[in-house]
């Protein structure tokens, strides 16, 4: 018998639904191509483990039939190494927003990619801190308006794909809510590269960034995300004057290189004639 | 066949927008959780590309592709 | 076969957690405490272990927590600037269950301090560090020796009681080179499987002794872990005050209600004392040619180690409040666990305080004058 639910319902905690995200907030259609991009790969949905810090895109994690770790503010991709390198045969993805990945786990972020550690990120982009309120992020576009850029944002916001790029991830791509075929091929990309990806997803959060920026409904919002975009290949061609306040998507690194946990197994094959130990905290010792 | 589940939907009008066929529309009635839901008005036009399943961010969705 | 060495007790440290089958290492290099990293960097690859540094202490106490419920035994090592980073994490790992061992080779402080010098400078931070209730466990080594032993002892008590446990060393502890004896078969606590019961598996419930065994990630419980307060299914459930007392008072208890099985102290001397000498780490290591010079002289002297400040022993300080009029409490800070002595005493014996900063062990002589003075 075929259940009349959704499709991605079967990978969700029932009992927990509905989720505590707003109307229209882009989480809830993140979490659902995110199990689209999986269903492309052959990863068994048994074997992810989902990690995250704090913010309203970190609650996606507790929502999932899966094992997850809800971490500290900021300090997913560290929970994650651990996990990750504990235990290389678990498919570990990262679920952070801008706050979360670029402002408090900045560091963390670059690291991780510097490592090029096996994970794949999802990053909520919602140019805002969704949870405490509305306040500006270190992603928020020049100009716009948060409970703490009462009179605009003066400042120059990161551009999330292109830093972690330069960080040394391997896979990199920007997408948004309003692409979800592309976005769930991206994430799909990134689950199946043997190496540090990260998704961009610029979202909407039309409760705080919505209300502060003449976007009422989540409509207006999603509207205004979807003519924002401009697909890399043709940026590439234009003007920087003409991209000024644009959302570039499309891909910006696929350049696959060894990750840390092939390194870290080399290193204990050279070293040690007993196989990478993993699950240690079981065995019994005689 | 097309079925929005009434306990999830929560109104957003995402699927409105995202459906290329223009298949809903917003019924006039709010319902007891105080939500206009949509209804397929012109569920003929649906191709079934799954395009609002995959969008709606509450996975209130369901789009029957084929039939058993 | 027992093995004999003759090692630095940050080495002593390292062994002691591959003994323990740590097989998981994250830290950040700091004075004192380097040399442990140094040496978790060359042996785990020895026994397919994973080592690595990251960009912070922060990073390091999320890495091992992660580890942790990957199913490793995970370990890292720092001292007191780096305590301080990952006081956020650590309460995290208090309120998840999660079994790691933090290894602190304290120095002087506050602030970055005195890197190269000794200090008992985070007696209470490991007790209060993180915001919050709840009950850490800590062992304070006195030896080479004791550094290997308890490092062991650490990993024990952490899957015992699904906690944070610390080994509060210090800068003297860390560096001093003593004989080390490794024993051919150490006793370790692996960690048990958690089994469903009708399909069904409570990862944060509370039976009544003890402590519900955790599963690693990836064996199948799909479990959900959070920072946020939750209920027995692990769900959060923030608002209700019921759920939060019940938590929180759980966590707390565990740790209380077998206070007895956990906390280790050395007494000598102790039956028939005027004046205690209740020591913490390394100034124990002043107190026997103190006490011994006092008894000569006819001073009934004892002392009273404390292998674990926390929980602290409380039952065992009260006692011999009872029996002993005075007790000093010889310490590398200006004055920390000795409010708890005072307060387990409860004013049954006068506690006097040899509060010592600047960096240099309390020398025998400077407890044996105090006794002096005591002694009228
Ligand atoms: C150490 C710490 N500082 C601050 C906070 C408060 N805090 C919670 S969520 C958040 C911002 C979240 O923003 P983002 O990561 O963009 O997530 P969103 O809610 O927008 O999805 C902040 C500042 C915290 N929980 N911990
Ligand atoms: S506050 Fe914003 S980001 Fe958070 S759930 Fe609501 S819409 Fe989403
Ligand atoms: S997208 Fe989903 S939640 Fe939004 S109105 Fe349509 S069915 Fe309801
Ligand atoms: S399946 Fe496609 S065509 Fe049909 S209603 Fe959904 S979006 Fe429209
Ligand atoms: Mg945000």
């Amino acid at each position: 018998m075929v259940e009349k639910e959704s499709p991605y319902k079967k990978y969700l905690r029932e009992e927990r639904l509905p989720h505590i995200f707003c109307p229209g907030c882009g989480n809830g259609t993140v979490m659902s191509t995110f199990f689209k991009g999986l269903e492309g790969t052959d990863i068994d949905f048994e074997n992810i483990a989902m990690v995250s810090g704090i913010g309203c895109s970190s609650r996606i994690p507790g929502y999932a039939k899966c094992d997850s770790l809800h971490t500290t503010h900021g300090r997913a991709l560290s929970f994650a190494t651990g996990l990750k390198v504990g235990n290389p045969d678990l498919d570990v993805v990262v679920f952070t927003g801008d706050g979360d990945a670029a402002s408090i786990g900045g560091n963390h972020l670059i690291h991780a990619a510097r490592r090029n550690i096996n994970l794949t990120v999802i990053c909520i982009n919602n140019n805002i801190y969704g949870m405490t309120g509305g306040q500006i992020s270190p992603t928020s576009p020049k100009g716009s308006f948060g409970t703490t850029a009462p009179y605009g944002s003066r400042d120059k916001p990161f551009n999330l794909a292109e830093l972690v790029s330069a960080a040394g991830a391997s896979y990199v791509a920007r997408w948004t809510t309003t692409h979800p075929l592309q976005l769930s091929k991206a994430i799909q990309k990134g689950l199946e590269n043997e190496g540090f990806s990260f998704i961009e997803v610029v979202s909407q959060c039309p409760t705080y960034y919505g209300r502060k920026n003449k976007m009422k409904t989540p409509l207006q919002m999603f509207e205004w995300i979807k003519e924002n975009s401009i697909n890399k290949r043709r940026a590439e061609k234009m003007e920087e004057s003409e991209l000024e306040g644009k959302i570039i998507v499309g891909e910006f690194a696929n350049k696959p290189h060894a990750a840390l946990t092939d390194n870290i197994k080399t290193l204990a094959e050279e070293n040690s004639d007993k196989p990478l130990a993993i699950k240690s905290a079981f065995e019994e010792l005689d | 066949m097309i079925i929005i589940d009434s306990k999830l939907c929560k109104g957003c009008d995402i699927c409105i927008a995202t459906c290329p066929k223009k298949v809903y529309s917003k019924s006039d009635k709010v319902n007891t959780k105080n939500v206009y839901l949509p209804f397929p008005e012109n569920e003929e036009g649906c191709t079934k590309c799954g395009l609002c399943e995959v969008s709606c961010p509450d996975q209130a969705i369901y789009v029957e592709k084929e039939v058993e | 076969m027992v093995e004999e060495r003759f090692v630095q007790g940050n080495e002593a440290c390292a062994l002691g957690a591959i003994a323990a089958n740590c097989r998981f290492f994250a830290g950040y290099p700091i004075t004192p405490s380097t040399e442990i990293a140094e040496q978790m960097s060359i042996l785990l690859p020895k026994y397919g272990g994973s080592f690595v540094q990251m960009e912070d202490e922060i990073g390091s106490a999320g890495a091992i927590i992660g580890a942790s419920w990957s199913g490793m035994k995970a370990m890292t090592a720092t001292s007191g600037p780096g305590i301080s980073l990952m006081q956020e994490n650590i309460g995290y790992g208090f309120i998840t269950e999660t079994p790691i061992v933090i290894i602190n080779v304290q120095r002087g402080s506050p602030s970055t301090g005195q890197p190269t010098m000794s200090a008992q400078a985070d007696m209470m931070q490991v007790r209060w560090g993180s915001h919050g209730d709840y009950e850490p466990i800590a062992l304070a080594p006195s030896s080479v020796q004791e550094f290997f032993d308890f490092t062991i002892k650490a990993f024990n008590l952490a899957e015992e009681y699904r906690v944070p446990v610390t080994v509060l060393a210090d800068e003297v502890v860390g560096h001093m080179r003593e004989k080390l004896i490794i024993p051919d078969k150490v006793d370790i606590v692996a960690r048990k499987r958690p089994e469903k019961v009708n399909g069904q598996y409570l990862p944060f419930d509370a039976p009544e002794d003890g402590t519900t065994p955790m599963p690693a990630f990836g064996d199948g419980f799909n479990i959900h872990v959070t920072g946020l307060t939750h209920d027995e299914r692990g769900y959060p459930d923030t608002n209700d005050p019921d759920t939060h007392n019940e938590l929180v008072e759980r966590l707390c208890n565990k740790v209380l209600m077998r206070r007895k099985d956990i906390c280790s102290v050395k007494k000598e001397n102790c039956d028939d004392a005027d004046i205690v000498i209740v020591s913490c780490g390394s100034p124990y290591c002043s107190v026997g040619a103190a006490m011994k010079k006092a008894r000569e002289e006819g001073i009934k002297v004892g002392s009273l180690k404390i292998d674990t400040p926390w929980p602290f022993p409380e039952e065992e300080i009260a006692e011999i409040a009872k029996t002993a009029s005075d007790i000093i409490v010889p310490e590398m800070n200006l004055g920390q666990l000795v409010h708890e002595v005072e307060r387990a005493a409860h004013g049954e014996a006068n506690v006097h305080l040899i509060g010592k900063i600047g960096g240099i062990l309390h020398k025998p002589d400077e407890i044996y004058d105090k006794i002096k003075e005591i002694n009228g």
